[in-house]
């Protein structure tokens, strides 16, 4: 899996380069316009980050190119303007997904592969973990061929968690991505740290050989026992 | 005191000076006048007189004023030699038709002395002189019409001409009445040909641009700074995930880099608040559509269904009504779960909370301190009650910027022992 990141801060850069390769992704880089449309225009990427303002032009310059080319339907834009303009121009030029900074490498990590899930996975679309098995487009969980029964917010939370298997998922990442952006204002999380609770309660009921750790009080990953 | 009354006070009060003034002197003018007129009319009579007694010797024996106004009386030639001509005024009794007996009546008098055939008299001779204190009653009189008449004028004068000169003043000032700051869109503007009052425009109109730029700076700083500041933020998180993730990291360090961690999201949450009012404020939020309230209500109760748990919040709805209201749902969102979370956050454990829409408003009522709440200041960016100092203190101010935007109300009260939030959309 090949995929571009066209950011401009090589801090952010870095960060994302060492996310996303832990999930064993190959990552390119163009750090500003003429070199990303460089990239852009000789290679072939399963998935392309795209910040929007860049040296030497607007993002959505590019992204209008692509789409001139049949190419823009595995973009994620990554910008610092949460504008809906943005947001709109974005997602008609074709980008896939939209995510404003500040984010979490685990959102991060999620969008990707549901971008690459998207374009490469059609039908069946499933994670499979040891002996559990989450059909996302069905929403249902299957553990050793027995299913699961989870609320909403549980099969969000097992499928962020599963998405960034043995990586950290921080409480306000989790609570973020399940309860929306209204929820990660809340000014106690742990109402998150009760919502795994029960989930480690019906996994471990369930036989599950996944485990969902505690780190430092701060998230949780989720490990192959 | 208006502008206009004011000049009018002190034009009035200088006239009558002006006016009394004018009167004194042209009151001694006018006697000099009469003297000089009759003192000629005198020197003509005592002609006539000298003339007449050569003629005729009987005239030279009259010794009292009787119908015709003179005398004369032999003196001495010494005397006659010595003898000046006076005039003076005195007074001789006179009885006209209205007068019942003779009056004293103010008369002017020429003493001279002449000599026919060696002889020498004196001769007086006399002619009635205005009376001085009718002549100062007249002038009186003709004063205070004089002035009534020119006040009158002048108020006349003054409401036609002044109110008509300053006209584009009172245009201008209307207008700045009614200017506010970042609403407004034009500035003052009024056709006028008067120098000082195009100055006093651009003066101004100078002072509203400037005023307008700083408030449109500081409007746009607050946005421009959370916004730039979202970059380094991303970088921060991405920088601690990834060091928490560190095999190598040690316990200890890794309770220090949490803790920063927590920090850092608290730094997030804040600038997206920042963020946020700054774009309601600008009024970027413009995809208006019908919003359900009620829809809305159960939407953010599923959202935070754990988080009330977790304090063991119990919360009722009680739906007397459906609301549907035009804004953006995102916005309508943000104003009911602030709302919403303000109640959990400031509850006690095991509290309450009950939600009431009726068709025109919503109430949102939770137990917490039982003492109630500054209204004044709660709705205030970073006010905060000492219980929670963990929340950022820009939730109620939020909401109090979308209910601006859409013209909304909000209003807090204490009774019974809750805090009520009552929300009106119409």
């Amino acid at each position: 899996m090949k995929i571009l990141v066209i950011e401009d801060e090589p801090s952010l850069l870095a960060n994302i380069r060492e996310s996303l390769e832990k999930e064993k992704f190959l990552i390119e880089s163009a750090s500003d316009f003429s070199s990303a449309q460089e990239k852009l225009f000789v290679y072939d990427y399963d998935c392309i980050l795209l910040d929007i303002m860049l040296p030497g032009g607007s993002g959505l310059a590019l992204l209008q190119e692509l789409k001139n080319h049949g190419k823009s339907e595995n973009v994620i834009i990554i910008s610092a303007k949460d504008s809906l303009d943005d947001k709109l121009q974005g997602l008609e030029l074709g980008a896939d997904d939209y995510l404003c900074k500040p984010f979490h490498l685990a959102e991060l990590t999620a969008r990707v592969k549901a971008v690459l899930r998207r374009k490469k996975l059609e039908g069946k679309d499933s994670i499979q973990a040891a002996n559990l098995t989450l059909d996302i487009s069905q929403r249902l969980v299957h553990i050793d061929q027995n299913p699961l029964g989870l609320n909403r917010k549980e099969f969000d939370t097992l499928n962020y968690l599963l998405l960034n298997k043995n990586r950290l998922v921080s409480k306000t990442a989790l609570a973020e991505h399940v309860w929306g952006d209204l929820a990660d204002q809340s000014d106690n999380l742990d109402f998150v740290y009760y919502q795994i609770k029960n989930l480690r309660k019906k996994l471990h009921d369930a036989k599950a050989s996944v485990e969902i750790e505690s780190i430092y009080g701060i998230g949780y990953k989720l490990v192959e026992k | 005191m208006k502008l206009l009354n004011q000049t009018l006070w002190y034009v009035s009060i200088s006239t009558l000076g002006i006016v009394s003034i004018w009167a004194v002197i042209f009151y001694f003018n006018m006697l000099q006048e009469i003297k000089s007129s009759i003192d000629e009319g005198l020197e003509n009579s005592k002609r006539i007189i000298i003339q007449n007694a050569q003629e005729d010797s009987t005239i030279l024996s009259k010794k009292y004023f009787d119908e015709s106004f003179f005398t004369i009386s032999s003196i001495t030639r010494s005397e006659a030699l010595s003898f000046h001509d006076t005039y003076q005024d005195t007074v001789i009794y006179m009885q006209d038709a209205d007068d019942q007996a003779p009056e004293p009546e103010p008369v002017r008098l020429l003493t001279t002395a002449f000599e026919i055939d060696g002889k020498y008299y004196q001769l007086h001779v006399a002619n009635s002189m205005v009376e001085e204190d009718d002549l100062i009653k007249e002038l009186l009189w003709d004063v205070i019409w004089l002035y009534l008449v020119l006040l009158v004028s002048m108020i006349v004068i003054h409401n036609l001409v002044l109110k008509k000169l300053w006209k584009p003043f009172y245009q201008l000032l209307h207008q700045l009445k009614k200017f506010r700051l970042g609403k407004t869109k034009d500035l003052p503007h009024v056709s006028t040909q008067t120098k000082e009052f195009l100055d006093l425009q651009q003066a101004v109109n100078t002072l509203l641009q400037h005023s307008i730029s700083t408030f449109e700076q500081q409007k746009e700083f607050i946005g421009n700074a959370s916004h730039e500041l979202q970059t380094p933020l991303a970088m921060l998180t991405g920088k601690l995930e990834l060091l928490l993730e560190k095999e190598s990291l040690q316990a200890e360090d890794a309770e220090k880099v949490s803790e920063i961690f927590q920090i850092i999201q608290r730094l997030i949450k804040l600038n997206k608040s920042l963020l946020l009012l700054s774009k309601i404020e600008n009024k970027q939020f413009l995809d208006n559509q019908e919003v359900s309230i009620n829809q809305a209500c159960h939407q953010i109760l599923e959202e935070f269904e754990e988080i009330a748990a977790v304090k063991q919040i119990e919360i009722s709805l009680e739906e007397l009504g459906e609301v549907k209201v035009s804004m953006d749902p995102n916005l309508a969102i943000t104003v009911l779960s602030n709302l919403l979370k303000n109640a959990i956050s400031h509850n006690q454990p095991r509290g309450r909370i009950l939600i009431k829409i009726h068709p025109d408003r919503l109430i949102i009522s939770n137990s917490g301190i039982s003492q109630p709440l500054a209204e004044e200041l709660i709705f205030h960016r970073f006010h905060k009650s000492e219980s929670t100092a963990s929340g950022t203190g820009l939730g109620l101010a939020i909401v109090k910027a979308i209910c601006k935007l859409y013209s909304f109300e909000i209003e807090y009260r204490y009774a019974e022992d809750l805090h009520h939030f009552e929300l009106r959309f119409f």
